[in-house]
């Protein structure tokens, strides 16, 4: 048996309290694009941590041909020929592309001086190598993200690596700059390279990888030949059977009574055509994976983000929200996926918390009346069952459950009647999930309408009504919750709208370089 | 096919060529409306006042830019880091009694007086990046904190009293008028503070240092993960940043002939603000030194044009605050502007 490019096995990480991956392993070979595929927080990101150094496993083994290796931080991964572009870029967006391209590598005469035309030449030579058509010149940060991701690519195989590894690259290209990027990849493989292919793009991974490997919460499931293989077979096995995935939601109706409309509404560079409807006393979940523009419908319908089209019903009225505290007014509350930085004063007691976006109810001519907004604490600590010793205890020594628990007293108070949840149990353990959901569903009752922005699928299955998919700025489908399956919301989340409705146009490299 | 070849090369080079000229121009377009306000005021205060447009007056203007002026150039470094250096006035201080020290009481020649305060300089600047670098201490902090040290170490060494530098023989001379040009009188100092930003400019556009001020300050994180040793550097701007105050104490005091021990407070303020009207941002990554010299050079010529035209002190100051003002508010549309 031939020798392997990169083999791992056994590999175990955790962090204080999560147990990150377990008895992981994973192998490339050479000439080959190996896709790694696996839900949001399967552990995708911390293998690839491990790999390029920014982390040490706590046991395991790997070996490049053959070989034993240990990688000793960032520099000696690139030593050891290992390259890898990161979903968010590490670009110095002021200097230019050749300038970033050889930080710390720069060619330089007298130990001191940079030689600005070699470096520029280098860069040009690399660009007509790979065959990509960049400016050494250009500033970084007058580029498109695109480009960027162009900049970084060539970065990468400046280092000479011999094993690629590439963490959703095409999250922000268009057909055409994919279809140059799989060039680019074609190009690099050879019998002494091979690429880990990161995507949560399904027609991607056919088109570009030989083999996919599934991994699941932090452990190693299934390697399958890319060419025998469906894509809902991988689908399934990303998702799995899971006990907790099949409760639904408790039997409550939603009145037809519809209390939110949003149409035609789109974001001047994201979010296209959103249309929905949301019901009173209705949950309805917004499933999607990361980046598929959940976050920024939200932000869009409370004033955050400008819309660019469409129009907002509340109650049948057509209305402008200019800011979320305008949208707070009109009772539409928004509690971000952010909690620690844009939910929560985190030095401040929770009765400050609680109180915060209702200032004015607590304050006569400025001043606030601070036994009032004790007392309005007491009342919202016992209704939502916050475990805190009291109300002047600072927020930040409380655990995650309880911490969202204050959030959505703020909103409470404030009496909304729209609430938009954006992963509300994000960071929170198994128990106080449960008193969230349960909570939840005691707003329903109290005639509350919630939109809730979920990543975990079990999630979302068990307290929707309503289920909307998006993928890439678009809404793809609407699923009721009698019909949903994780894997159904999955294929909805994975459809890659901008290709399957608009005819891929046949995209040659000499086309880009003449426009 | 070849000829569709060498069109689309032609063209891709083209397209290179005016992406190039833009940039260029968007990125000199801030020193340009600076050095166009510097035309603008030196204009209207010839126009306002016929002392203004004198030989020697322009000479005074140039004289009183240089202390600011160096003290400016250092700091650019370190604001193009990301950083702050408040300790540069008092700093520049406790370079200058240093400086008196060593030439008279430690008995040192004049050269090695002068260079040992340039040193000295270095290593407080130093100090500000290990603080900074390897402490983690915002800089904004650690040179506050220098800052009072500074200014108490000037004074408990000089004993409160100025350090007479009479004696030292040709001391003067680093800021005597010069006769370098016939017929134009030019301080010496002067030559020094342009000699010093041809050096720093060079330092910051054509070296390595000069690239890691710029990445560091434009994405530190990036740059520690391309490999480059950011404590390491970040010191070493830092140090860099240190000679130029260590230069302007020695200035100081050929100036006055002494070093007066109570003063410098105050000039790191208008050594930044000289800085940011120069188009150097207090984000990082961004900045030049001709954009710091031309800003130096405003800050001297609007003080000056209004203490012709009698306008009192106390207005001249709410003038530079609203220059200032007006500065980075331009600049920020003008970014704007680009990014839309």
């Amino acid at each position: 048996m031939s020798k392997k490019l990169l083999r791992i096995s056994g590999v175990n990480k955790s962090f204080p309290g999560v147990k990150a991956l377990s008895d992981m392993q994973l192998d490339l070979g050479h000439n080959e694009v190996l896709a790694l595929v696996g839900e949001n927080g399967a552990g995708k990101s911390t293998l690839m941590k491990l790999l390029s150094g920014i982390y040490v496993p706590d046991s395991g083994t790997f070996e490049i041909d053959g070989t034993d290796v240990s990688i000793n931080g960032t520099k000696h991964a690139q030593e050891l020929g290992i390259s890898i572009i990161h979903q968010e870029f590490n670009l110095m967006q002021d200097l230019t592309v050749a300038q970033n391209i050889y930080i710390g590598r720069e060619p330089r005469f007298g130990g001191l001086f940079l030689s600005e035309r070699a470096l520029n030449r280098k860069a040009r030579l690399l660009f007509d190598q790979i065959n990509i058509d960049l400016d050494p010149k250009a500033r970084v940060g007058d580029l498109t993200v695109a480009k960027q991701q162009m900049v970084e690519i060539a970065k990468a195989l400046s280092y000479k690596s011999r094993i690629l590894i590439m963490d959703e690259p095409t999250a922000a290209l268009n057909d055409a700059e994919v279809a140059t990027l799989h060039d680019l990849i074609r190009n690099f493989t050879n019998e002494s390279t091979g690429v880990i292919y990161i995507s949560h793009r399904m027609d991607e991974l056919k088109a570009i990888s030989n083999r996919i490997t599934v991994i699941r919460d932090g452990e190693y499931i299934d390697t399958v030949n890319t060419a025998d293989t469906t894509m809902p077979e991988v689908i399934n096995l990303m998702v799995g059977r899971e006990i907790s995935g099949n409760q639904r939601p408790e039997p409550h109706q939603p009145s037809d009574e519809v209390v939110l409309k949003v149409t035609g509404l789109g974001t001047r560079d994201f979010l296209k055509d959103i249309n929905f409807e949301l019901h009173k006393g209705e949950i309805l979940g917004f499933a999607g994976l990361m980046g598929a523009g959940r976050t920024e419908v939200a932000r869009a319908i409370v004033g955050a983000d400008k819309l660019s089209a469409g129009t907002i019903e509340l109650n049948g009225r057509d209305v402008t929200i200019a800011n979320p505290a305008a949208a707070a007014a009109l009772g539409v509350g928004y509690l971000s996926e952010d909690r620690k930085h844009l939910g929560l004063l985190l030095e401040r007691d929770v009765k400050d918390n609680i109180a915060l976006s209702s200032l004015k109810m607590f304050s006569r001519m400025g001043v606030l009346n601070d036994k009032a907004m004790k007392s309005s604490a007491a009342t919202y600590i016992d209704k939502l069952r916050i475990k805190t010793p009291s109300s002047a205890q600072i927020a930040k020594n409380l655990s995650g459950g309880n911490q969202q628990k204050i959030v959505i007293a703020k909103w409470l108070v404030k009496d909304c009647d729209i609430l938009i949840f954006d992963e509300p149990t994000r960071g929170i353990d198994v128990g106080a999930k449960e008193e969230i959901y349960a909570l939840l569903n005691e707003l329903l009752a109290q005639g509350k309408s919630i939109i809730m922005i979920s990543s975990e699928l079990p999630e979302v299955l068990r307290l929707s009504h309503r289920i909307a998919v998006m993928s890439e700025g678009r809404l793809t489908g609407f699923l009721s919750n009698e019909e949903a399956s994780q894997e159904k919301i999955m294929e909805l989340a994975t459809l890659n709208i901008a290709s399957s409705v608009l005819a891929p146009v046949p995209s040659s490299s000499a086309q880009r370089v003449t426009n | 096919m070849t000829l569709t070849k060498e069109a689309a090369q032609a063209a891709k080079a083209a397209s290179h060529k005016k992406s190039e000229l833009n940039t260029r121009i968007r990125a000199s377009f801030q020193q340009l409306l600076a050095f166009a306000s510097l035309l603008a005021l030196v204009l209207f205060f010839s126009v306002a006042s016929s002392n203004f447009y004198q030989a020697a007056n322009l000479s005074n203007i140039l004289l009183s830019t240089v202390v600011t002026g160096l003290l400016a150039l250092g700091t650019t470094f370190v604001i193009i880091t990301g950083g702050i250096d408040l300790s540069i006035g008092t700093g520049m201080t406790l370079c200058s009694v240093m400086t008196a020290v060593f030439m008279t009481q430690m008995g040192m020649p004049m050269i090695v007086g002068v260079l040992c305060g340039v040193l000295f300089g270095a290593l407080m600047g130093g100090i500000n990046g290990f603080l900074v670098a390897v402490m983690k201490i915002p800089s904004f902090i650690a040179t506050l904190a220098m800052m009072m040290v500074a200014a108490g170490l000037a004074l408990v060494i000089s004993g409160t009293k100025p350090v007479y530098t009479n004696e030292v023989a040709g001391f003067q001379k680093i800021f005597a008028l010069g006769k370098s040009i016939p017929g134009l009188v030019i301080p010496n100092a002067v030559f020094i503070l342009f000699a010093a930003a041809i050096i720093a400019g060079l330092l910051l556009s054509k070296t390595i240092l000069g690239r890691y001020t710029y990445s560091i300050g434009s994405n530190m994180q990036a740059t520690a993960l391309s490999g480059v040793n950011v404590t390491k550097w970040t010191v070493m701007i830092y140090t860099v940043a240190g000679c130029f105050t260590g230069l302007a104490g020695v200035i100081a005091t050929a100036r006055l002939n002494s070093a007066q021990p109570a003063g410098g407070a105050g000039l790191e303020l208008q050594a930044i603000a000289a800085v940011v009207i120069g188009g150097t941002s207090l984000a990082g990554g961004k900045g030049s030194i001709i954009g710091t010299v031309i800003g130096a050079l405003i800050m001297s010529v609007l003080t000056n044009g209004l203490s012709i035209m009698s306008i009192p002190q106390e207005w001249q100051q709410v003038a530079v605050g609203v220059v200032i003002l007006l500065a980075v508010y331009l600049d920020m549309m003008r970014r704007k502007k680009a990014v839309n």
